[in-house]
């Protein structure tokens, strides 16, 4: 066994050019063995392009790229232990479905017939055997998918690449593969690192999230972490939604922030250490640590009038126009219906924020 | 497609169908009956016989058919064998290779040849051998089919290729294999189709090209072609539609094998 805080794979001050076009911008992060790490961030943000320079389809501009301590960004992808589980999934449409999860080991120099032994057995872990002798194209869409997730694993690899192995899935068996891989991984041990552009995907799966934008990375850390205190804009904008206010920071005292809105009002929230007194930032607040009253309930209590209600299942989505600012989205569950009054559009209420919920952003 | 742009509701369409369908077809269909004629004559039926096949076997000219038949078909499987391996090179070169320079150049030259008068080739071929002193035979045919040939194979190999998605090489790589594993065991079975096609056509191209032969050829080496050429000159007699009905036979033979080949798309 590997110890548990040993760095699976560890990415120094990578940069990728294509000519004057600059992918990544010096990203450095740890990915820790037995981890389920995923890249989360919008198309063209590089995190896929990071993914491919771990395997080796994309050289590294400056930086180095270690796994397990051993230096491997000049090496070509067959000599690095990592597989990957392509989008479009890349079975080889001539050869078996036994053949295809064989494939890595085959050429890793197994026997014919071993080979196929452990083929057979990746095809159990995924509960395809009686597939085995069919070709790719006689498979659906999530058997294709489970297949690819067998051959990349088969070989044993030390980081299972995952580049957006769900996204041409429907949502239903989508869910159920979320489920899938996260029970595999934790049977397997093998560090997982999963590349998607769906930020609930990441959050139901990952131990850690590192959200990336523009080349960058945004911020790094659990899933709760990322939703609950996100550091900047883009975060708190891309993860889940959000409510934003403008803000002048007045004072600053035992972590706790006072602010005032362009009209006077004065708030309370969580400070963080980047943001100093006196600057104009941006305060966020989840939609679901709001409540709706008729009177305020407290000082800090924003009033507004209701634009509308939009009934969305579990919850009611409230949009209010406030007097001292934009529009404010409150999400109330509808089991809290009982307890929680709703508006109709045109009343006139009072937002309250849950005490600790609003939190400054870097901008 | 609504009715008012159905090609077929057009005046006159049945009727110029039928005109260029006879027109293509009528000559070959004449000759393939008239080979089964029992007279001497080229043009009055007197009933259904075999006996000019069996003179192209065994008549007083069969030696000399034999000869040019046996060098057209060895000539014609090297060349489409050489041609076809030159073409499976250049469009891994021009499809995988990346952008490199003259990329663009490289493809244009290879697909020229298709578009250049075949006499001009002819001609440039005979100056090209002549200057280098190579005496003209049965090898300077053999050159210049397997160079005439390689665009005619390379244009279903890079249409084949075209259609296979580069991530299934990156995936056989992800899985250890090198690069020369990865060409031999995934790209070059996926391409197999496209080289099939590639090599039929060659093959088809060279058994029956006349012009360029013609000029290339040695004093004494015939091709079929050029034999029949060289009988029809001395007279038409039946034995040659026989012979032509053979080589259409062989041709649509090719042509059936190509289409079933290139419609086993395995990359689906």
């Amino acid at each position: 066994m590997t110890d548990a805080s040993q760095i699976a794979v560890d990415v120094r001050d990578a940069v990728k050019r294509y000519g004057d076009f600059t992918a990544l911008q010096k990203i450095s992060l740890s990915i820790r063995d037995n981890e389920f790490f995923t890249l989360l961030g919008p198309s063209g943000c590089g995190k896929t392009t990071l993914l491919r320079m771990i395997a080796g389809f994309e050289d590294v501009s400056e930086g180095g790229i270690f796994l397990y301590g051993e230096e491997i960004e000049n090496l070509p992808p067959h000599q690095r232990p990592v597989n990957t589980v392509f989008q479009n999934y890349a079975l080889f449409p001539h050869m078996t479905i036994l053949d295809n999860v064989g494939f890595g080991l085959e050429m890793r120099g197994a026997s014919k017939s071993e080979a196929r032994r452990r083929a057979g057995e990746m095809l159990d872990l995924v509960q395809l055997s009686q597939f085995a002798s069919r070709k790719p194209a006689q498979l659906s869409g999530g058997q294709q998918q489970r297949v690819a997730l067998a051959r990349a694993l088969a070989p044993s690899p030390k980081v299972l690449l995952l580049d957006e192995p769900l996204s041409a899935l429907d949502l239903k068996l989508r869910k159920a593969m979320q489920i899938e891989l996260k029970h595999i991984q934790r049977e397997t041990g093998i560090t997982f690192i999963f590349v998607t552009h769906d930020q609930e995907e990441a959050l139901t799966m990952s131990d850690r999230i590192a959200v990336m934008s523009a080349g960058r990375m945004q911020q790094l850390g659990a899933p709760q972490d990322i939703y609950e205190a996100p550091r900047n804009m883009f975060v708190a904008d891309f993860i889940g939604e959000t409510n934003l206010l403008e803000v002048s920071v007045d004072a600053i005292e035992a972590g706790r922030a006072t602010c005032h809105l362009g009209g006077g009002h004065e708030l309370t929230c969580n400070a963080v250490d980047e943001v100093k007194r006196g600057a104009r930032v941006h305060m966020s607040i989840r939609p679901e640590r709001l409540f709706l009253s008729e009177h305020p309930t407290e000082s800090e209590s924003l009033k507004g009038t209701i634009v509308e209600n939009i009934f969305i299942g579990t919850d009611i989505t409230t949009i209010i126009d406030l007097a001292e600012g934009p529009n404010f989205t409150v999400r109330t569950s509808n089991s809290d219906r009982g307890t929680k009054r709703i508006f109709e559009p045109g009343a006139q209420a009072y937002v309250n924020m849950e005490h600790g919920a609003a939190r400054l952003l870097v901008d | 497609m609504s009715a008012k742009t159905d090609v077929k509701t057009f005046f006159g369409f049945k009727g110029i169908t039928l005109l260029c369908l006879v027109i293509l077809y009528a000559p070959l269909i004449v000759v393939t009956l008239y080979s089964f004629n029992a007279s001497k004559s080229i043009t009055v039926w007197e009933g259904l016989s075999f006996h000019w096949y069996l003179d192209v076997f065994v008549g007083p000219e069969s030696a000399k058919f034999k000869q040019a038949a046996l060098n057209s078909f060895v000539i014609a499987i090297v060349a489409a064998t050489l041609s076809t391996a030159i073409a499976t090179a250049a469009a891994t070169a021009i499809v995988r290779g990346g952008k490199f320079r003259l990329r663009t150049a490289s493809l244009g030259l290879i697909s020229l040849p298709l578009m250049v008068p075949e006499i001009v080739t002819a001609v440039a071929t005979l100056i090209f051998f002549n200057s280098i002193g190579f005496t003209r035979g049965f090898l300077t045919i053999l050159v210049a089919h397997t160079a005439f040939c390689i665009p005619f194979a390379y244009l279903p190999i890079q249409a084949r290729m075209q259609g296979i998605e580069d991530t299934y090489e990156q995936a056989a790589m992800d899985l250890y294999a090198t690069k020369t594993q990865a060409f031999r065991r995934v790209l070059l079975p996926l391409m197999m189709p496209g080289i099939v096609s590639g090599f039929l056509l060659a093959f088809i191209v060279s058994l029956d090209d006349f012009i360029i032969t013609n000029f290339v050829k040695g004093a004494g080496v015939e091709t079929l072609p050029t034999a029949i050429f060289g009988s029809v000159k001395q007279g038409l007699k039946p034995n040659i539609m026989a012979i032509s009905t053979m080589l259409l036979a062989v041709s649509i033979m090719m042509v059936t094998i190509s289409y079933f080949v290139s419609k086993s798309d395995n990359t689906k």
